[in-house]
């Protein structure tokens, strides 16, 4: 069951509830309603009316990052008394979508950061607009592989303030002084660690960190043209080096940023691969150097390059002073602003100039940062760049696991991503749907006209009234809130493109959907396979939650039970923490090496399991997580529904020589049933929704076979070019099925959606 | 040992390995956020290697530049939000589902359909379509606009749940009272109502749950830091290149410590049952 109900909508329009229903219901609602107004519509704290221009930056940096960023604009404010810059710090899950929502509709910033390689999509979506010429002395202080990296179709697009690519953390207590030129070093010191040290961390299976030995052996991930360059020699032996990496334990398996941290600060990794946001992770008291990354002796002795990412401001559409944006901006990416940040926020900044400042030459491991991120390529912006990931690493981790030979795992990766990038359909003339709406329109209106026509309906309707006035408010609420931003998301899925730039294309995205895309049905990634999974996904889920639930909440409910209450509050607890957090804890329980499942089997005898390696596992350790989740919900509503159960008729029924089987079967499950439909129906509907679980547990692994639909629609609206006509057709695919599922468990006998019983009117 | 003495060990053995079934991924991100920038221990049984409550700390003491408790602010931003959202989601939807309960209407059967079909599709696509209906509303970054938000989307299910409800209670409760001269309405309120005390404690505090933890919506609609509520802060220690999973683990534990006071506090609801109401008609 789903805590965090992602993206639903719901409504405003407080009119809606005056006129809801009879007299004081209306009253009690409308009181809350009007009051709640009052009470909360303090407004935002506006700043003094004064005559300087506002410049608003938007950013999604962390706490310590932050700060660099207060202490740059501060200075800039002191220079500039004309303009008053406000930062407002966005978290960077919500990012993207705020400023895609608020952008358009003028009420975004006037500039923001973020990283070179989202600007292509933001630009697809209208929401930055072109930076303008920068002055000589500007040009001179920045790279130009940065300033190229920031220019779309030859125009200058944002200016780049600070760069990020891994480097080579070591350990010096573990090091001892031994040269680690090299990754060969690091291989050979794997003999001389005990076996709970490993020589390096490094989170190698993930695509994006591959890519730095990748490069060494002179591979890349997509040309400059947006092709797919993941397979051929180059890549075969990056492969098998890194096979090498694992079967000597030069690095651990399954690693994830989390056990890199982890075991480098723990003092079980004598060098680890990481971003200067490692940084932020490690105590003062750890005695480590940094390092650009080593060589790789045999590539020929070319050293590693990681992905390196330009951090830039842009200035976004709608801005209300380009030229104070601009100012802005050109500060925080200049000399004095980068001194600034780089000292008060440590940003690697970008600036040339700004290293020549005593502060940060003497800033040694700030220094080793920017000469890291100097050695690392920059990552291309095309718009394919996002879609390259989770095909590479599907095939690398195939390949690892062993379950394909490294060319035949290759080129299925560049196959599914051809797949997933292959041009969106043609536009077509909306001619025909619109006629076709306008005739289900009009279908729609005679029907009604008909319907109006029947006395018998018409006295069925004024015989309605009463009802209705119960139930308007709802009606217009839900109506307004839930029901028309569903209906308007559902009309994207007659277009293709990429953001905002989208064509109608009729129901070609649904074809294409429903035939696989022209591949095979049964096969990976067809809407058909992913439906199978997600139905068994939700049945375990339910089945499980409902007799887990039902079964504590009937133990819970014995009258001479003790510390019910005690018991009740920690029983709730998977409720009340934020799932986030604990659908990590889970990932991390189900570690191969370091997890405490793992731990638990081998202590009873057991061999440890590659969870995420065989489908039954994988898929079990989501459900496992799910069903911790979700339990709770369960229990609580059987919880409500038990107490509604009159005592007498258990007392009636024990007269009558009932055994307690009995009084279950007849009594107790017949009378939950009324109260239990509700959330089993719903609680299946969501489970069935649920992507965030398979997002953060499994992540679809192993080769994407735990993906259920909802996560794929994510997919195709977030990392596969943003294909949000795709996405919404996948959408209303879910609800098109769950809707004839629906009406197939009605016909079969569980009237879920049906109407109540009947009373006379009223 | 009489029998009825090892049955009520046995379910208190049972209930014991549920509750470490509960407990156990919670006791990993405790010891998360124990851990002061030092590394966590053990395999089976977690454990801080060095304790610390500094994450504790560094969260709960957050202060703006104005000398501003910002997570005071932020927590008391997430109460109200979460209660007016329980409020609204029980006062919309309480008389909605005594209709659908109570009366035979026309479209009863349809708008019931409808509100299952509203949790059958997938959100994707509503978010950017609902900032542009707050924004015409005027209710973008105020907490009326996110509470309306949120309480509408928990009306189908407390809809549905309440229905259930009433559905169980029996007609002749509200029809004696009727029949002694109350209208209906007096009937409902001083009758039945009390009677689904727990179905409504039960869907507030769905209500209630579901605006507690939600973050994405909260942060596009809300700008104004000082509108922010809990979640949202939680977030920004889960940033792309700048996390820090402690912070983020000690906020959680803090964020989960009023809903279980809220449980607590309303679980007389969810035991005291039918025996106090449909007395008063």
């Amino acid at each position: 069951m789903r805590r965090v109900r992602p993206h639903r909508a719901a409504s405003s329009v407080p009119s809606g509830w005056r006129v809801a229903g009879p007299g004081t219901a209306a009253v009690l609602s409308a009181a809350v309603a009007l009051c709640g107004a009052a009470w909360l519509a303090a407004t935002p704290s506006v700043h003094g009316q004064d005559a300087r221009t506002p410049v608003v930056v938007w950013h999604s940096y962390g706490e310590s990052e932050e700060r660099g960023l207060s202490a740059a604009t501060a200075a800039f404010e002191q220079a500039n008394p004309d303009v008053d810059v406000r930062l407002v710090a966005i978290p960077w899950g919500a990012y993207a979508s705020k400023l895609e929502a608020a952008i358009p509709v003028h009420r975004g910033p006037d500039v923001f950061i973020d990283a070179h390689n989202r600007a292509r999509a933001y630009l697809d979506a209208g929401l930055i607009q072109p930076f303008g010429a920068l002055s000589a002395e500007a040009t001179d202080d920045l790279e130009p592989a940065h300033l190229a990296a920031l220019t779309l179709d030859g125009t200058l697009y944002g200016v780049p303030v600070s760069v990020k690519a891994g480097a080579l953390f070591v350990n010096e207590d573990l090091a001892a002084g031994r040269p680690l030129r090299a990754l060969e070093d690091l291989e050979g010191l794997r003999s001389t660690l005990p076996s709970d040290v490993f020589p390096l961390a490094w989170d190698a299976d993930d695509a994006y960190q591959f890519a730095a030995l990748l490069h060494a052996y002179g591979g890349e991930m997509l040309s400059l043209e947006g092709t797919y360059r993941f397979v051929g020699r180059e890549a075969e032996r990056a492969c098998e080096h890194l096979l090498r990496l694992l079967q000597t334990r030069t690095i651990p398996e399954e690693t994830g940023y989390e056990l890199v941290r982890d075991l480098f600060r723990g003092g079980h990794a004598v060098a680890a691969v990481s971003g200067p946001w490692l940084a932020n992770d490690l105590p003062a008291d750890l005695n480590y150097s940094v390092r650009p990354l080593p060589v790789v002796r045999g590539a020929d002795g070319h050293a590693m390059e990681a992905y390196a990412t330009v951090e830039a401001a842009m200035i976004a559409a709608h801005a209300r002073s380009v030229s104070a944006s601009r100012r802005v901006a050109a500060f925080l990416a200049g000399r004095e602003g980068s001194v600034l940040r780089a000292v008060e926020g440590r940003h690697v900044v970008a600036s040339r100039g700004a290293w020549l400042d005593p502060r940060l030459a003497s800033d040694v491991r700030l220094r080793a940062f920017r000469e890291a991120a100097a050695a690392g390529r920059v990552m291309s912006s095309h718009r394919s760049m996002h879609a390259v990931f989770t095909p590479a690493e599907r095939a690398l981790r195939k390949l690892l696991r062993g379950d394909a030979p490294i060319p035949a795992a290759l080129t299925e990766g560049q196959h599914r991503f051809e797949d997933e990038t292959r041009e969106p359909p043609a536009a077509r003339s909306p001619v025909f749907g619109l006629l076709a709406l306008g005739m289900l329109l009009m279908l729609g209106c005679v029907s009604m006209v008909q319907r109006a026509r029947d006395p018998s309906f018409r006295r069925d309707v004024r015989a309605s009234m009463p009802a209705y006035r119960w139930v308007a408010h709802a009606a217009l609420a839900v109506g307004v809130l839930v029901i028309a931003p569903l209906v308007v998301g559902a009309g994207t899925s007659f277009f293709a493109g990429h953001g905002r730039d989208l064509h109608y294309v009729g129901l070609a995205n649904y074809i294409e959907i429903l035939t696989a895309r022209g591949g095979d049905l049964l096969g990976h990634g067809s809407v058909w396979t992913v439906l199978a999974v997600t139905l068994a996904w939700t049945a375990a889920n339910i089945t499980l939650h409902v007799a887990l639930g039902v079964s504590l909440a009937l133990l819970l409910h014995r009258p001479t039970l003790r510390m019910r209450g005690l018991y009740r509050v920690l029983l709730v607890l998977p409720w009340a923490v934020p799932s986030y957090v604990t659908a990590l804890a889970w990932r991390g329980m189900f570690h191969r090496q370091f997890g405490a499942v793992n731990a638990v089997l081998v202590l009873f005898g057991g061999e440890p399991i590659s969870w995420f390696a065989r489908w039954t596992t994988a898929f079990a350790a989501n459900v496992a997580t799910n069903v911790w989740l979700g339990f709770p919900f369960m229990m609580v509503v059987t919880l409500g529904a038990l107490t509604s159960i009159p005592r007498d008729l258990y007392e009636a029924a024990e007269v009558d020589g009932a055994s307690p089987a009995q009084q279950f079967r007849h009594i107790t499950l017949p009378l939950l049933r009324p109260s239990l439909a509700p959330a089993v129906a719903m609680g299946a509907v969501w489970t069935f929704n649920m992507f965030n679980v398979v997002y953060l547990v499994s992540a679809g692994e192993p080769d994407g076979s735990t993906e259920i639909l909802v996560s794929e629609a994510y997919r195709w609206a977030f990392t596969r070019g943003q294909q949000v006509g795709y996405a919404a057709a996948y959408a209303v695919i879910i609800f098109l099925m769950l809707m004839v599922a629906n009406r197939g468990l009605a016909r079969i006998g569980q009237p879920v959606g049906g109407p109540g019983p009947k009373a006379g009117s009223a | 040992m009489s029998r009825s003495r090892l049955q009520e060990a046995a379910v208190h053995l049972v209930l014991w390995v549920a509750v470490l079934f509960a407990l156990y991924p919670v006791m990993w991100v405790t010891t998360q956020a124990l851990s002061g920038g030092g590394a966590t221990e053990g395999r089976i049984i977690p454990w801080p290697a060095t304790p610390s409550l500094d994450h504790f700390t560094a969260v709960i003491g957050r202060v703006t530049d104005e000398g501003v408790w910002l997570f005071g602010l932020q927590l008391l931003n997430s109460v109200v939000v979460s209660a007016a959202t329980a409020l609204t989601a029980i006062g919309i939807a309480t008389p909605a589902a005594y209709a659908l309960s109570r009366f035979r209407f026309v479209g009863a059967e349809g708008a019931t359909r409808t509100l299952l079909a509203t949790q059958m599709f997938p959100g994707v696509a509503a978010s950017i379509p609902l900032y542009l209906l707050l924004d015409g509303a005027g209710l973008l970054d105020t907490r009326t606009g996110l509470v309306l938000v949120y309480a509408t989307s928990a009306v189908p299910f407390a809809i549905f749940q309440l229905r259930g409800a009433f559905d169980a209670i029996p007609r002749e409760l509200e029809e004696a009272a009727m029949v002694d001269g109350a209208t209906r309405f007096v009937a409902f309120v001083r009758v039945v109502l009390p009677a689904v005390r727990p179905a409504l404690a039960i869907t507030a505090l769905f209500a209630f749950m579901s605006a507690w933890n939600e973050f994405i919506l909260a942060a596009t609609f809300l700008t104004s830091e000082d509108l922010y509520t809990l979640p949202i802060l939680l977030n920004r220690y889960a940033s792309e290149h700048d996390s820090n999973f402690g912070h983020f683990a000690a906020g959680a534990i803090v964020v989960s410590v009023p809903v279980m006071l809220l449980f607590y506090a309303l679980q007389r609801q969810l035991v005291s049952g039918l025996t106090a109401g449909g007395v008063k008609g």
